[in-house]
């Protein structure tokens, strides 16, 4: 499965589905990350975790456990 | 008419400074009901008929935080006359997703959309009229922090007042959903309580709301007869209802701005993104990030800060305050005790409160700063890997830091970490670090015992960076920190300019806080050790100190320290009086041990003294105790300003001298031990602890799926009624 997680930096990538259960799912749902939302991936932060996407014209920071959820096209 | 506005919007939106522009001075902050969320109300400035609500900063209207739970908690149950909305202009598909649900409630709206001034230099162009047919609702164009648009805004409000009409939500969903909401609306429309609120529970139900079905007492046959059309339309759709509702709102979203919202903008890059480049770059993010924590320290601690806080100290408050009060009231005929009541007990204690309010203003400036540029949330981002472990957030970094200078502005300095959880462990582990006044003890200690070996202060600081690590490992796992599973999707808000009135405001919001909160605890508890030291338990002044009521205090709690290896009165009353200040602990031993005079800053003249009553280990394990016990009152003042909670400041404390009480057991246990003295039940005890600390390091954190998925009210204060852990 490819995942927000494992998608390259600089690249675009559109959503297929979030998985995941609760809080964390809604809170990622409710960010703008929905099926068909195209995801810029920005940088990795210095430690190599979490990560910075541009959706929806602004700027995310989203820890790799969490990408992981977001299923990507 | 009288008009109550509820004020809501996401984070960073500039609804803080919005509330602020318009209640002026006139606002009051306290607590939302059973819970630690500060709430703040006031009036329109320009009109008092209006009040206005500032509601805690929300994404959504979801029930699975603590914020949105107690926005929605209010905009359902208190029904507000009217909300107004601010949305942020330079990012607003986000912004209008909450919109969208507001305009459910069926309570009149008012879209503020803020940073406009922002929108017209980067060539943005909104058409308001045809956002309000869209959204149904009025849109005003503001720009808080230059203060325009304000008085067009609240005039739409008198309309609204003056003539109030029933507000219908306009947006409109796909086939498959609208078809399921109608009939969820027609099986549910006899349980309404107001009118015109179907739609809003027909779209929650089918979001399957816990609380919202809670509220509505639907019988069985309806729930089946609901969860039926659920799944039909999820099985038309292909994804879950919760997906599908938001989705859904994007795509309206999405429509609406097609038309209303043009870019004329071509350049590509933002100038913050271009500052991000560099600054959260992935090899120069740390460097920036230790000159940044490098210039706060030294400005806040060691240069501006330490100047102003030995000016209020010596100048201020002793020589300006203190010595001609007491010059005064000796040519009163006030008698002896009562001089001695105000001039050592209140004026002195009030003299420590306001010793630290320079420092605390001068950090609080310099986080604000950090804050309202957007900063903050990149050294969340910086940091997070490291601190998430311990069950921290990257923003627990600024606190400790400060800590090293002084516990009682770390701890202040907690304000700027956004979740509960992280806040509240950050408060109760911070001030295991070390802070200035620690340091004579470590001194008198390394320099009487070990020959000023070096090693006695740097293991002070280990010890305090293992302790913050051990007990964030031990703590998360606990049922007390686990309620809240933060989402660490955090917002990387645009750069900007920092407002000076915003960031003084806020400056001086809070350190007038910490002078009326903490003030309190800190003048109350001097007050006590002032009477207790300086007096018997006849209520006659002691000449010497072992005569006083605390000494005998600390002779009864002295057995308690003996498996410490320091159980006599003078470390347990010294100790104590060490809670005043920790430096009172060096002043303590030169008094008890029969120095007259001052003693130096190491305490060299009571080394041999000590050197008679205490070994190596005793000695040690005496400095390690503390070290991490319950720190200085003015420091459990501040606790408790921040946790806004008794229950909470005390576990902190309680937690803090367990802690201590532990690890020094266990240093005088297994070092004596070592060297083959040996106490089977010291030793017994000491290995039980240990073997529990083990325990619960290495304990799996098992987070319950099923606990986690409704947190509602978990993370409350205590005392109230609706969440879990209460009931």
């Amino acid at each position: 499965m490819k995942t927000l997680k494992n998608a390259k930096i600089g690249t675009s990538v559109s959503v297929k589905k979030v998985h995941g259960v609760g809080p964390i799912r809604k809170r990622i749902l409710d960010m703008g990350i929905t099926k068909g939302s195209d995801i810029y991936v920005k940088k990795v932060a210095p430690l190599g975790d979490p990560i910075e996407v541009t959706i929806r014209n602004y700027n995310l920071s989203i820890r790799n456990a969490d990408a992981e959820l977001i299923e990507l096209l | 008419m009288k008009m109550r506005i509820a004020l809501a919007g996401n984070p960073n939106s500039g609804k803080t400074t919005l509330f602020n522009e318009l209640t002026g001075g006139n606002q009051y902050v306290g607590n939302w009901p059973g819970v630690t969320v500060e709430k703040k109300e006031g009036y329109y400035k320009k009109d008092k008929s209006y009040e206005i609500v500032d509601l805690p900063g929300i994404y959504s209207l979801s029930p699975y935080t603590l914020e949105e739970v107690i926005a929605r908690n209010y905009l359902i149950n208190e029904k507000p006359d009217l909300i107004i909305n601010i949305i942020d202009g330079t990012n607003l598909e986000r912004n209008l997703y909450l919109t969208t649900q507001l305009m459910e409630l069926s309570i009149p709206l008012i879209v503020a959309v803020n940073k406009s001034d922002v929108n017209n230099k980067r060539n943005v162009e909104l058409n308001l009229n045809e956002l309000e047919r869209k959204f149904g609702c009025k849109f005003v164009c503001i720009s808080a922090a230059k203060t325009q648009g304000i008085e067009n805004l609240m005039s739409s409000a008198k309309e609204i007042n003056e003539s109030p009409r029933a507000f219908k939500p306009m947006h409109s969903f796909c086939g498959v959903l609208e078809h399921a909401l109608a009939h969820i609306e027609d099986l549910i429309k006899d349980h309404m309580s107001y009118g015109n609120e179907e739609r809003w529970y027909a779209i929650k139900l089918f979001e399957r709301d816990d609380s919202a079905l809670k509220n509505l007492n639907l019988d069985e046959t309806i729930q089946s007869k609901i969860e039926n059309i659920i799944l039909d339309a999820e099985n038309e759709m292909d994804d879950d209802s919760e997906s599908i509702v938001t989705s859904e709102r994007y795509v309206y979203i999405a429509k609406a701005m097609k038309g209303s919202y043009i870019n004329k903008d071509i350049e590509g890059l933002k100038p913050s993104d271009k500052i991000d480049r560099i600054v959260t770059n992935r090899i120069l993010a740390l460097p920036i990030f230790a000159a940044i924590m490098f210039f706060i320290y030294y400005i806040a601690i060691t240069t501006v800060g330490t100047l102003v806080t030995d000016w209020t100290n010596d100048i201020f408050a002793t020589a300006w305050i203190q010595e001609p009060f007491a010059a005064w009231l000796s040519t009163t005929s006030a008698p002896m005790w009562f001089q001695g009541l105000l001039v050592e007990g209140i004026v002195g204690g009030a003299g420590a409160v306001l010793g630290f309010v320079p420092q605390i203003f001068v950090l609080f400036l310099l986080l604000g700063i950090l804050e309202d540029c957007g900063y903050m949330s990149r050294i969340a981002f910086i940091l997070d890997r490291i601190f998430r472990r311990f069950g921290l957030s990257g923003k627990s970094f600024i606190p400790m830091l400060i800590s090293t200078g002084c516990a009682v502005p770390g701890i202040m300095a907690c304000r700027t970490i956004e979740n509960d959880r992280d806040r509240k462990m950050t408060i109760a582990t911070t001030s295991f670090v070390p802070c200035g006044a620690k340091l004579p003890i470590i001194a008198l200690i390394a320099g009487a015992m070990f020959g000023n070996a070096s090693w006695v202060a740097a293991s002070a600081y280990f010890l305090g960076i293992g302790a913050i690590v051990l007990s964030g490992i031990i703590l998360k796992k606990t049922q007390r920190f686990k309620g809240d599973p933060a989402p660490f999707i955090m917002e990387l808000p645009e750069y900007h300019l920092p407002r000076p009135k915003g960031v003084f405001s806020r400056m001086w919001e809070r350190g007038w806080s910490f002078i009326r909160k903490a003030g309190t605890i800190i003048v109350l508890s001097s007050l006590f050790i002032w009477f207790s030291s300086s007096y018997s338990w006849s209520l006659n002044p002691v000449e010497s100190f072992d005569n006083s009521i605390l000494y005998s205090i600390g002779s009864l709690f002295a057995w308690i320290l003996k498996p410490l290896g320091f159980g006599n009165a003078k470390a347990a009353s010294a100790t104590i009086l060490g809670l005043v200040a920790k430096e009172n602990v060096l002043a303590a031993f030169g008094i008890l041990y029969g120095y007259q005079g001052e003693l130096s800053g190491a305490g060299n003249e009571i080394w041999r003294n000590l050197q008679a009553e205490y070994t190596a280990l005793s000695a040690y394990s005496f400095l390690v105790f503390n070290l991490l016990c319950a720190p200085c009152f003015a420091a459990i003042g501040a606790i408790k300003r921040e946790m806004q909670s008794t229950k909470w400041t005390w576990f902190a404390i309680i937690y803090q001298t367990g802690f201590a009480y532990s690890i020094s057991l266990m240093i005088y246990q297994f070092g004596s031990l070592l060297i083959g003295n040996i106490n089977p039940l010291g030793v017994t005890a000491a290995t039980l602890i240990l073997v529990l600390f083990i325990y619960r390091l290495l304990k799996k954190d098992n987070v319950n799926t099923d606990d986690s998925k409704k947190i509602s009210l978990t993370t409350c204060g205590g005392n109230c009624a609706g969440c879990k852990s209460c009931k």
